[in-house]
């Protein structure tokens, strides 16, 4: 069999169902075999960083790998944002990338790039085939890694003659690989002791993040909150994990968190960690971090572990097995006391914001939104303040529902993973909440999803600029607007409307891709458009228009303790 | 402090950029890395020694055992082991230095390997801290060329 059929057998082995590619000369092999394979759809994108944040969108709402294709030179480096953003949100993805026949490899050949080379820092693990008889063992290997202990994106690159020189096709039963083998289950003497401290917690909280998404604990994540009493706050990838409205739910914590999330934290004695990593947009500056408390920490990834903060009790395992183990050996430990507090928090300070009747307010579009699809709709962002409103305001019902670029922050990846998503579950509403900034980062993917019949919804929290940076400089830079105005308009909120040139017109756009597109710039009008939104099977553009000073708070300024908020304190 | 980190990886290419990869991108501070064969052709083994605290050396051995290619990680700081480095130092020798270059070699058990009007080539072996005594004593003979080849060391027993 030839190389790029035994791709595509060893492909359907797994199972896969899309691949999100972009052709060129060293794929022309491979893309002829696909255009027989009728099981196997291939989603032609508008870019390379398009179809990586497709296969992102498709893995993180399916559960499943995501697989993405793309030429060698320019086609593959075009991959790297889209790899460098699944790699850091552990997400997993195969991406194969075509290379110059083997004879041309390090030549300079036309359209080489050292993709192994380049992206070796930002790949769990990656692949140079160098001879077709390795290249199913490859995959099978390269889907086993990518999919198990803490996922991420692999990379297989495959020379051009490789696709076209013959071996017996064998694909593996089983991935073996002697040097990997990521622990699973949690040392029950770990497990025991964590069960006693939290016991006798007094203060505690769980601090619970995308690992519980990935690794599908939520339901053992209820269990263990319900039983113990003890509330939960999450990170922005950790959204879903816990419904928003669940009383025990304390929303997101950090930069821009609940302010009674980081009061918790920082009064808390004890911290559970659930597949989180301590980052640096949630525990503001480290020596100020929860300064009372143990610490806890279930993670798949020993790596996490005591990396920015000294951990009492490590827990390495898979947060599913482990809550389920820990939550069989815990009592209700006696914390009325402290969770009265909490509610007196969470009444003091809930999240608000100013009403308007003139102006439309972002939050306001959000909560109607979560209101009218009843907080189950798949939300895709992109990033900057529209991303920080969707985390606040949207009340995320269910697990793998919150589609964002955490730990990358990747502008442009909203869009795409959107419309991955519609892709792996083509009967749910999935919208984009979008800037205007980041919306144009990955536009061309519109024609992707008209084209293929894939309605996704797009919301652009129109503010005529680079809004969350705009907000750093209002407050830090004494509005000195470097570089972050992307339309003139008039900062009168009355006029404003009026007279703001809109570069682009987002509507007319819309209509070019033949999507459909509305403008909207009466609060009055916000629930109809939302309606109507919704109701059309169709993409379609709804934008609104913000106002452009419009800040997200509460904040904590960079490098400020938790404890030190600005804006949201009653 | 120093660590002495012995690393057993598969012997697949790109592993090594994979390993000298992760300490640049973490400006980990690396003092040698050395790579060679082992009794078991597939495998290599790779001495680092590395200078951090406790928690920067964690991490270190927690990052390599997370590269897929890397079979086991043993830190032989807290443990006995044996370690030995080979130097090899050309010094300006006139006659009337030779003598006692030749002295000093020998106390160190080094051997000439390479001998000219002016110029004497030494070799080495032995642990780093001997390597470094002797280099101080070449000193005041002025070296003109110098190469190490970095630590290696087994755990003893
Ligand atoms: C690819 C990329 N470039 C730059 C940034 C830095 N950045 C973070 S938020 C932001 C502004 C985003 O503006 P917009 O999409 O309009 O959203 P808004 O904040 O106005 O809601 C920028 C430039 C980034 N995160 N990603």
């Amino acid at each position: 069999m030839k190389g790029a059929n035994i791709l595509i057998e060893s492909l359907r082995k797994e199972g896969v169902k899309h691949i999100f590619g972009y052709p060129g000369g060293v794929l022309i092999p491979t893309f002829d075999v696909l255009y027989d394979t009728k099981d196997i759809e291939l989603i032609l994108t508008r870019h390379e960083q398009g179809a990586a944040h497709a296969a992102d969108g498709y893995a993180r709402a399916s559960g499943k790998v995501g697989v993405c294709i793309a030429t060698s030179g320019p086609g593959a480096t075009n991959l790297i944002t889209g790899i460098a953003t699944a790699y850091m949100d552990s997400i997993p993805i195969v991406f194969i990338t075509g290379q110059v026949p083997t004879s041309l490899i390090g030549n300079d050949a036309f359209q080489e790039a050292d993709i192994v080379g380049i992206t070796r820092p930002i790949t769990k693990h990656n692949y140079l085939v160098k001879d077709v008889k390795d290249l199913a063992r490859i995959i099978k290997e390269a889907f086993h890694i990518a999919s198990t202990g803490r996922p991420g994106p692999v990379l297989i690159d495959i020379p051009k003659d490789v696709t076209t020189s013959e071996a017996e096709f064998v694909y593996p039963e089983k991935a073996e690989i002697r040097s990997y083998n990521p622990t699973t289950e949690g040392n029950p003497k770990q497990i025991k002791k964590a069960a006693e401290m939290i016991n006798a917690a007094k203060r505690p909280v769980i601090y619970a993040g995308g690992g519980v998404i990935i690794s599908e604990a939520n339901e053992e994540l209820k269990k263990f909150t319900e039983k113990t009493g003890i509330q939960v706050t999450m990170t922005l990838l950790g959204l879903g994990a816990l419904k928003s409205d669940h009383p025990l739910s304390l929303g997101m914590l950090g930069m821009h968190g609940t302010v009674y999330a980081n009061k918790a934290i920082s009064g808390s004695d004890l911290i559970i960690s659930i597949g989180a990593r301590f980052d640096d947009r949630v525990t503001g500056k480290l020596d100020e971090f929860a300064p009372h408390a143990k610490i806890i920490h279930i993670d798949i990834d020993p790596t996490s572990v005591s990396k920015n903060v000294g951990v009492d009790i490590p827990i390495v395992g898979d947060a599913k097995n482990v809550l389920k183990l820990l939550t069989a050996q815990i009592k209700k430990p006696s914390i009325d006391d402290w969770n009265k507090k909490i509610e007196t928090w969470k009444k003091e300070s809930p999240l608000s914001y100013e009403k308007d009747s003139k102006t439309i307010k972002p939050q306001f579009v959000i909560e109607k939104l979560s209101e009218l699809t009843n907080g189950e709709a798949i939300i895709a962002t992109e990033v900057g303040q529209h991303q920080m409103w969707a985390a606040q305001f949207y009340n995320f019902k269910n697990p793998r529902t919150m589609l964002t670029s955490g730990g990358l922050g990747t502008m442009g990846y909203g869009l795409p993973a959107a419309l991955g998503a519609k892709f792996a579950l083509p009967d749910k509403l999935v919208v984009d909440i979008a800037g205007d900034g980041s919306i144009q980062m990955n536009i061309q993917e519109l024609a992707t999803a008209v084209m293929n019949k894939k309605p996704v919804k797009i919301i652009i929290l129109n503010n005529g600029c680079l809004g969350m940076v705009r907000q750093w400089q209002e407050l830090f830079y004494d509005k000195r607007y470097a570089s972050t105005i992307l339309s003139n308009f008039d900062t009168d909120p009355v006029t404003a409307k009026n007279d703001m040139d809109y570069i682009p017109d987002f509507v007319k756009l819309a209509e070019a891709y033949g999507a459909y597109g509305r403008r909207v710039t009466d609060p009055a009008e916000v629930e109809d458009a939302l309606k109507d939104m919704i109701k059309r099977d169709e993409t379609c553009i709804m934008e609104f228009i913000i106002s452009p000073e419009e800040n997200v708070f509460p904040m904590v300024p960079a490098g400020a303790g938790l404890t030190q908020m600005i804006g949201g304190m009653a | 402090m120093y660590h002495t980190i012995s690393v057993l990886v598969e012997n697949h290419f790109g592993v090594l950029t994979s390993i000298s990869g992760l300490f640049a991108s973490r400006a980990y501070n690396i003092q040698s890395l050395t790579v060679g064969p082992t009794e078991d052709k597939t495998v290599s083994r790779m001495t680092i020694v590395v200078e951090g605290d406790d928690k920067i050396i964690d991490q270190v051995k927690k990052q390599l055992n997370k590269l897929i290619d890397t079979l086991k990680v043993i830190d032989l700081t807290n443990e006995e082991y044996v370690d030995r480095e080979i130097a090899l130092i050309k010094v300006e020798a006139g006659v009337n230095e030779r003598s006692e270059i030749f002295q000093v070699t020998d106390v160190f058990r080094g051997n000439v390997v390479d001998i000219s009007h002016s110029i004497m080539t030494i070799e080495v072996t032995g642990t780093t801290k001997k390597i470094n005594a002797f280099i101080d004593l070449l000193k005041p003979f002025k070296i003109k060329e110098m190469v190490r080849t970095g630590r290696i060391a087994l755990g003893r027993g």
